[in-house]
C-alpha cells in the first residue's frame, strides 16, 4: 500500500469505524442534528447533551464510509466534558488540516488524538467525509434540529 | 443483442476479436495513474473516446466551422453538410425511418424533458397517469414527478425482484386506461439489466399509452434498432458510447413530433416571426432552438462511424465474455455480493463488500489506478429499494478486457488487507 493510503487509513481510523465509539443514541439530548452526504449517500445523527455550556455526553448513529464514521467516533471521544467554544475552536483547527493540510497555525498536535484524520488532505474527495459529523456537531450544538448537508 | 448469446458462441466469437488493436484507438487508455496503468471501469457514467472522434472535433474547427442552416457561404454550407450528416448517421444507427425523427439535444437528460414538457405538457392531464420502473436513473425519474406534480397526474412505479429484474406482469398490470405514458430503461446504469422492450411496447401501446425508453446505457453495448421495438421515443447520451460530451439524441415517432408543441423558443425553430404569430419549423429543426452543438453532433457522427467499422456480433460476444468472466471472479471474493443478477444483463458489475463502504473502496482503487464508481449512481429509490445506502459499480465497453477484471480483483484483494 502506498504511504497516502496507509496514512488516511491509520490503524485507528479503522478501529474507529469498525468499532464506532458512542454510537448510541442519547435519550436526553439537549441538541440533535442530522447529517447528510447526497453524493455518497453517508447519513448521521449526532446527539449532545448540554449542561451550563458543557458538553456533558455526546453521541451519533448512521451509515456511512470509513472516514465518515471514524472522524464521527473520534469527535464524540475527543468533546465529552469540553464546552461549545472549545468544540468549535477543535472544529476550527480539524477543518484546517483536512482542507489545507499542516502548516505553522495548526499542526497535528494540535488537534490531539484526531491527528490522525490529518492524512485525509491528501484525498480532496474525501474531505467532506471527514467534516460531516462535524457540521452535525456545530448544527446540533445550536440546537437548530435542521438537516445538514455537505453540497 | 450480446446477453442473449450461448457462451459457447459468444467465447468462439470473442477470441477473433482483436482487442489490443481496438485499445490502440483509445490514446486515453495508455495514460498512467499514480504511475499505474490506467484501468478504466467506469464506462457507464461516461465512456472514453477514439482518436477518430477527437480528430473529428479538431477537424471540424480547424476546416468546417460556420454556423448551420443559415449563411449562403461555403463554410456554411459545409458545416450545415456535416451536421445533417451526422443526422443521416443517427438515423442509420437506430435504423428510423426518417433522418427527420431525430433531433440533436445535450444529452439523454435533455432529450427526456424535452419530451415531459411538450408531449407530456400536450397529453398528460389531471388524473392521468405517467408510469416508469423500481430501476430508473434520476433522469427518467425526475422530470416526469415535475411533470406530474405541474399537472395533477400520478406518477406510478412497476416493481423489480431482488435480481434486479422488472416484474412484468405487475409492469403490465399498472397500465391502466388513465396511462398516458411509460418511460423505462432499456439498460439499467445499476444493475445491468437489460428490460424487454418489446413486450414493454407491445403492452403499452395496447393500452394505448405511448413509450419513452432510456437508452444511454443500451446505445453503446446493444444493436438499438427503434422500429423493431416500436418504441415512440428513445433518447441517448453521445458520450456513453465513445463520442463527445454535450451531445445527444432524442428519436421520435414522425407522427408525434408533427403535433408536439415546440420545446424552447428562439432562432431555427421558427418558419416565420412577427410580434402576433410565429410559425414554427418541422421537426427536427422545430425542437432545436438556438446554434446546436455542431462539433458535437459531427463527433457523434464519428463514434457511429467507429462503432460501424467494428463487426457488431464480435464486440457483442467479446463484452459479453469480459461480463462473464468478471461475474465468475468477483463471485469468487469472500463477502463479495453482486447486486443486479439478471438473466439477461450487460456491461455492468454492482456489489457490495462485506463491512466495507463503497467510497473507501474506491479511494483505495484509484490508488492502483483503477477508475470505478460508488455511491447511488443516481438512483436512489433504487438504492432504498434494494436496502443499500451505495454500491460499488464496474463498468465496461467495448476496450475492457480480463486483465482489467484481474486488476480488479487484484485491488479488491487489497482493501480487504487495509480493513482486515
Amino acid at each position: 500500500m502506498n504511504s497516502e493510503l496507509r496514512d488516511l487509513y491509520q490503524d485507528v481510523v479503522i478501529d474507529h469505524s469498525k468499532q464506532p465509539r458512542n454510537f448510541r443514541k442519547l435519550e436526553d439530548a439537549t441538541g440533535t442534528a442530522e447529517g447528510f452526504n447526497p453524493l455518497c449517500g453517508d447519513h448521521l445523527t449526532v446527539y449532545v447533551k448540554l449542561a451550563g455550556g458543557v458538553i456533558e455526553d455526546i453521541a451519533f448513529q448512521g451509515d456511512g464510509c470509513a472516514i465518515s464514521k471514524a472522524s464521527a467516533s473520534l469527535m464524540t471521544t475527543a468533546l465529552k466534558g469540553k464546552n461549545e467554544e472549545e468544540a468549535l475552536a477543535l472544529f476550527g483547527h480539524i477543518h484546517t488540516l483536512l482542507t489545507v493540510g499542516p502548516n505553522d497555525e495548526v499542526k497535528p498536535e494540535d488537534v490531539g488524538k484526531l491527528a490522525v484524520l490529518s492524512g485525509v488532505w491528501e484525498f480532496p474527495t474525501r474531505v467532506k467525509c471527514a467534516t460531516l459529523a462535524w457540521h452535525t456537531l456545530r448544527s446540533a450544538l445550536e440546537g437548530k434540529d435542521e438537516r445538514v448537508s455537505t453540497e | 443483442m450480446s446477453a442473449l448469446l450461448t457462451r459457447s458462441s459468444a467465447q468462439e466469437r470473442a477470441s477473433d476479436f482483436d482487442i489490443e488493436r481496438l485499445r490502440r484507438h483509445f490514446p486515453i487508455l495508455g495514460e498512467k495513474v499514480y504511475g499505474k496503468p490506467l484501468v478504466y471501469l467506469d464506462n457507464a457514467a461516461t465512456s472514453q473516446k477514439p482518436q477518430a472522434v477527437i480528430d473529428a472535433l479538431s477537424r471540424f474547427y480547424s476546416k468546417d466551422n460556420a454556423n448551420v442552416h443559415r449563411g449562403v457561404h461555403y463554410l456554411a454550407e459545409r458545416a450545415t453538410e456535416e451536421y445533417e450528416g451526422a443526422r443521416a448517421k443517427v438515423r442509420r444507427f437506430l435504423n428510423a425511418e426518417h433522418a427527420s425523427e431525430i433531433i440533436f439535444v445535450r444529452g439523454t437528460t435533455e432529450a427526456i424533458n424535452l419530451v415531459a414538457q411538450t408531449y407530456g405538457k400536450a397529453h398528460v392531464g389531471a388524473g392521468d397517469e405517467v408510469l416508469i420502473t423500481a430501476m430508473e436513473h434520476h433522469s427518467n425519474i425526475v422530470p416526469w414527478q415535475m411533470l406530474c406534480e405541474d399537472k395533477g397526474a400520478r406518477l406510478r412505479v412497476a416493481p423489480i425482484n431482488d435480481a434486479g429484474e422488472l416484474l412484468l406482469e405487475e409492469f403490465e398490470k399498472l397500465i391502466g386506461p388513465s396511462t398516458r405514458l411509460v418511460a423505462v430503461t432499456h439498460v439499467s446504469n445499476v444493475l445491468g439489466t437489460i428490460n424487454p422492450i418489446r413486450r414493454i411496447v407491445e403492452m403499452a401501446h395496447a393500452r394505448g399509452a405511448r413509450v419513452l425508453v432510456d437508452g444511454a446505457q443500451a446505445a453503446p453495448h446493444l444493436k438499438v434498432n427503434v422500429q423493431a421495438l416500436g418504441c415512440d421515443f428513445y433518447a441517448l447520451s453521445g458520450h456513453k458510447m465513445y463520442g463527445p460530451t454535450g451531445i445527444g439524441v432524442l428519436y421520435g415517432r414522425s407522427e408525434l413530433l408533427e403535433e408536439m408543441p415546440p420545446y424552447q423558443g428562439g432562432g431555427d425553430m421558427i418558419l416565420s416571426v412577427s410580434f402576433e404569430k410565429t410559425v414554427y419549423n418541422k421537426p427536427p429543426n422545430k425542437f432545436e432552438a438556438g446554434t446546436p452543438d455542431m462539433a458535437g453532433a459531427v463527433g457523434l457522427g464519428a463514434a457511429i462511424d467507429f462503432l460501424a467499422g467494428l463487426e457488431h456480433d464480435a464486440l457483442a460476444a467479446h463484452e459479453h465474455e469480459v461480463l462473464a468472466y468478471g461475474i465468475r471472479a468477483l463471485s469468487e471474493i469472500r463477502g463479495l455480493r453482486l447486486i443486479g443478477t439478471a438473466h439477461t444483463k450487460a456491461s455492468v458489475l454492482s456489489f457490495m463488500l462485506d463491512g466495507i463502504h463503497p467510497h473507501d473502496i474506491a479511494t483505495i482503487l484509484d490508488r492502483e489506478g483503477i477508475a470505478i464508481r460508488a455511491g447511488h449512481h443516481c438512483a436512489q429509490p433504487l438504492m432504498k429499494r434494494l436496502g443499500v445506502a451505495a454500491t460499488t459499480r464496474a463498468s465496461l465497453a467495448c476496450y475492457s478486457t480480463r486483465q482489467d477484471i484481474d486488476a480488479l480483483v487484484a485491488g479488491l484483494r487489497k482493501v480487504q488487507e487495509v480493513f482486515r
